[in-house]
C-alpha cells in the first residue's frame, strides 16, 4: 500500500552551535507514511551509533514489512492492530541491537537513544515513543503537543511539583526515564491518532523544543506551511540563534488530502499479490 | 552545587550547602538551619531539593517568607533569589547556573533508571549534591537512582547533571523596523515588523516571508512561481538580509523596508 501524494515530508537536521557532532539521526519515507527520528546519547561518537542503529533497524525493517502486512488490519495471533505489532517487534529489535552492541563493544558501553516513529495509514496515524524526543500537531492554527516525555520533568509535572511553566527554568532538563538500548527490555508507548488533510505534524529532539517555545514553534508552523522545507529550516535557525545548545533535529508532515485503505477485495488482492 | 547564604545587614553570617533533600528553616534548634530571632517561626520554610532544582515552602509561618519583595506560599528558586526572614537575608546561589559556560559541554541527556543502586553505579550520587536516591520520592514511583549514561564518561558526568539555563528569548535586533506600502490599494500604509515572522503577499500566488533575527531582518522566498525583487534584483531562494531604505517588490507591490529608531 502506498501513500504517494497524501503526504509532503520535509526535514532538517543540524549539530547546533556548541556540539561537534550530531547524535540525532532522523529518517523517512513519505510513500510508505513512516517518519523516524532519534537523539541519540553516550560517550564519544556512540551516542550517534545508537540513533543511526535505531532509525535504520526501524525504516528498513518496516519499509520490507509495509510490503506485506495490513497496518489496520487485527493481527490473528497477538489480537493487537498490525501496526502496534509492527512497531512493538520493530522496536523491541532495534533495543536489541544496541543493547547488544553496548554490552560487547567497549567503546559502546551505556549508548542509547530517544525515539519517536509515526507510522501513517487510512486516515489515521500511530505514534510510538520513547524518551523526550517530542511529536506535536498544528490543527486549525493551534499547536498541541502529542506525545509526553518520558523525563523527570515530566513526572514532576505530573504529580505537581513543578508547573509546566517552571519546568522551563529547571536545571533537570536533561534526565530520560526511558530511553532505548540501555536494557534488554523496553517498552514504548504507542498510540492512535485520527488525522485530517491540511494537519501538520512535527517530530523534534529536545534541542528545538528546549530552544524554541511553542509559541514561536507554532507560528513558525502556521506561517510557512506552503514551503516545508523552508519551515524546517527555519526551525532550526531559530533553535540556533537562541544559543543551540544541543543538536537540533526536525521532521514536518503535512497531510494534503485523505488517505483511506482500500478494503475492496480487489485491493487486498492487490496487496497480498505484492 | 546550590547554596544558601545568610546574611543580616549586609553582613555574611553563615553559608549553607543544599545537600538534603529537605532543608528546614526555623528559630527551634532541630532546623537545619536554625535562625534565633523572633520574627522567625519555630519551623518557618522548608526547601525541597530535588537533583539540581530547589523550591522553597513556607510552612504556616506567622510573619511569612518573602523572595525578592513579593510574599511566597511555594517558590521555585532561581539563582541569586534573595529569601529574607525578618531582617535576615538568605540569597540562593547555584553554581551550576553560574558556571554554565563550563558545563556545555556536559548538559548531556542522561538515563535515570527505576530500582536499586549499586555502589559502583552511584557515582554521580555520591557527588553531585540531593543524591538522587534520596531527591525525588515525589517524582518518580520507585526509589531512583540516576545512572550516568555512559560509563566512559562517568568522570566528567558526575559533575555534569546541571542543564544551563533555559533560552533566553532570541536575543531580538537592537532596532524596530517596518515597512511602507509604496503603491498599490494600501499605499502609504506602515506595516510593523514585531514578529519573528511576517508573511507578505498572497497565499497560492507569491508569498515571502520576513524574518527577524538577532542578526537583522531577512526576506525569504516561500511560494509562488516568481520570487521577490530587492531593489532592482530578483532573489534565489536564499535569504537575504535587509537593509535600511531597500525597496522590496512583490505581486506587484512595492513596499520599501526601514529601521525605526
Amino acid at each position: 500500500m502506498t501513500l504517494s501524494g497524501a503526504l509532503e515530508v520535509a526535514s532538517c537536521t543540524d549539530p547546533g552551535m556548541v556540539r561537534s557532532h550530531n547524535e540525532d539521526s532522523i529518517a523517512s519515507d513519505g510513500d510508505q507514511g513512516l517518519v523516524v527520528l532519534a537523539d541519540g546519547m553516550g560517550g564519544y561518537n556512540a551516542g550517534e551509533v545508537a540513533s543511526g542503529m535505531a532509525t535504520t533497524v526501524i525504516i528498513t525493517e518496516l519499509q520490507q514489512l509495509l510490503e506485506r502486512r495490513v497496518p489496520y488490519e487485527i493481527d490473528a495471533q497477538s489480537g493487537q492492530l498490525v501496526a502496534h505489532r509492527l512497531l512493538h517487534e520493530q522496536i523491541a529489535k532495534a533495543n536489541t541491537s544496541i543493547y547488544q552492541a553496548a554490552q560487547s563493544q567497549p567503546q559502546y558501553a551505556g549508548m542509547g537513544t530517544t525515539l519517536v516513529v509515526a507510522l501513517f495509514y487510512d486516515n489515521k496515524m500511530t505514534v510510538a515513543h520513547i524518551g523526550d524526543s517530542r511529536l506535536y500537531r498544528l490543527r486549525g492554527g493551534e499547536l498541541r503537543q502529542v506525545t509526553k516525555d518520558h523525563s523527570l520533568l515530566q513526572e514532576q509535572i505530573d504529580s505537581g511539583v513543578i508547573t509546566p511553566q517552571q519546568a522551563r527554568q529547571s536545571q533537570n532538563k536533561n534526565l530520560v526515564t526511558r530511553a532505548l538500548g540501555i536494557d534488554p527490555i523496553v517498552e514504548a508507548e504507542i498510540h492512535d491518532y485520527e488525522t485530517q488533510p491540511e494537519d501538520i505534524y512535527l517530530l523534534c529532539s529536545d534541542g528545538l523544543c528546549d530552544m524554541v517555545s511553542d509559541d514561536d514553534i507554532g507560528l513558525a508552523l502556521q506561517t510557512l506551511s506552503s514551503n516545508l522545507k523552508l519551515c524546517a529550516q527555519h526551525l532550526v535557525q531559530t533553535a540556533n540563534d537562541n544559543g543551540g545548545r544541543d543538536n537540533i533535529s526536525v521532521i514536518l508532515v503535512r497531510v494534503l488530502r485523505d488517505y483511506p485503505a482500500s478494503r475492496s477485495i480487489v485491493g487486498k488482492m492487490m496487496s497480498w499479490f505484492k | 552545587m546550590a547554596k544558601l547564604i545568610l546574611s543580616m545587614d549586609g553582613l555574611v553570617l553563615k553559608e549553607i550547602a543544599l545537600t538534603k533533600e529537605r532543608t528546614t528553616i526555623g528559630r527551634k534548634p532541630h532546623n537545619d538551619i536554625q535562625i534565633d530571632n523572633l520574627a522567625v517561626s519555630g519551623e518557618h520554610a522548608v526547601i525541597v531539593t530535588i537533583l539540581q532544582d530547589s523550591f522553597l515552602e513556607d510552612l504556616g509561618s506567622t510573619n511569612g517568607t518573602v523572595v525578592n519583595g513579593q510574599p511566597i506560599k511555594k517558590h521555585f528558586l532561581q539563582n541569586n533569589d534573595i529569601i529574607e526572614l525578618g531582617k535576615y537575608k538568605l540569597r540562593y546561589v547555584n553554581e551550576a547556573v553560574a558556571g554554565q559556560a563550563k558545563a556545555a559541554d556536559f548538559e548531556k541527556t542522561m538515563v535515570l533508571r527505576p530500582g536499586s543502586v549499586k555502589p559502583a553505579t552511584a557515582a554521580p550520587a555520591a557527588s553531585a549534591p540531593a543524591g538522587p536516591a534520596a531527591a525525588a520520592p515525589v517524582a518518580v514511583a520507585a526509589a531512583v537512582g540516576a545512572k550516568n549514561f555512559s560509563d566512559t564518561v562517568a568522570g566528567q558526568s558526575a559533575t555534569a547533571a546541571p542543564v544551563a539555563p533555559p533560552p533566553k528569548p532570541a536575543a531580538a535586533p537592537q532596532k524596530n523596523a517596518a515597512l511602507q506600502l509604496l503603491s498599490g490599494a494600501n499605499a502609504g500604509k506602515e506595516l510593523d515588523l514585531t514578529k519573528p515572522l511576517t508573511t507578505l503577499g498572497k497565499p497560492g500566488v507569491q508569498v515571502a516571508v520576513i524574518t527577524r533575527r538577532p542578526q537583522g531582518f531577512f526576506i525569504t522566498h516561500v511560494e509562488g512561481a516568481s520570487f521577490p525583487v530587492v531593489n532592482g534584483k530578483t532573489l534565489d531562494a536564499q535569504a537575504h538580509s535587509l537593509n535600511d531604505h531597500d525597496v522590496i517588490e512583490l505581486a506587484g507591490v512595492k513596499m520599501e523596508f526601514f529601521l525605526k529608531t
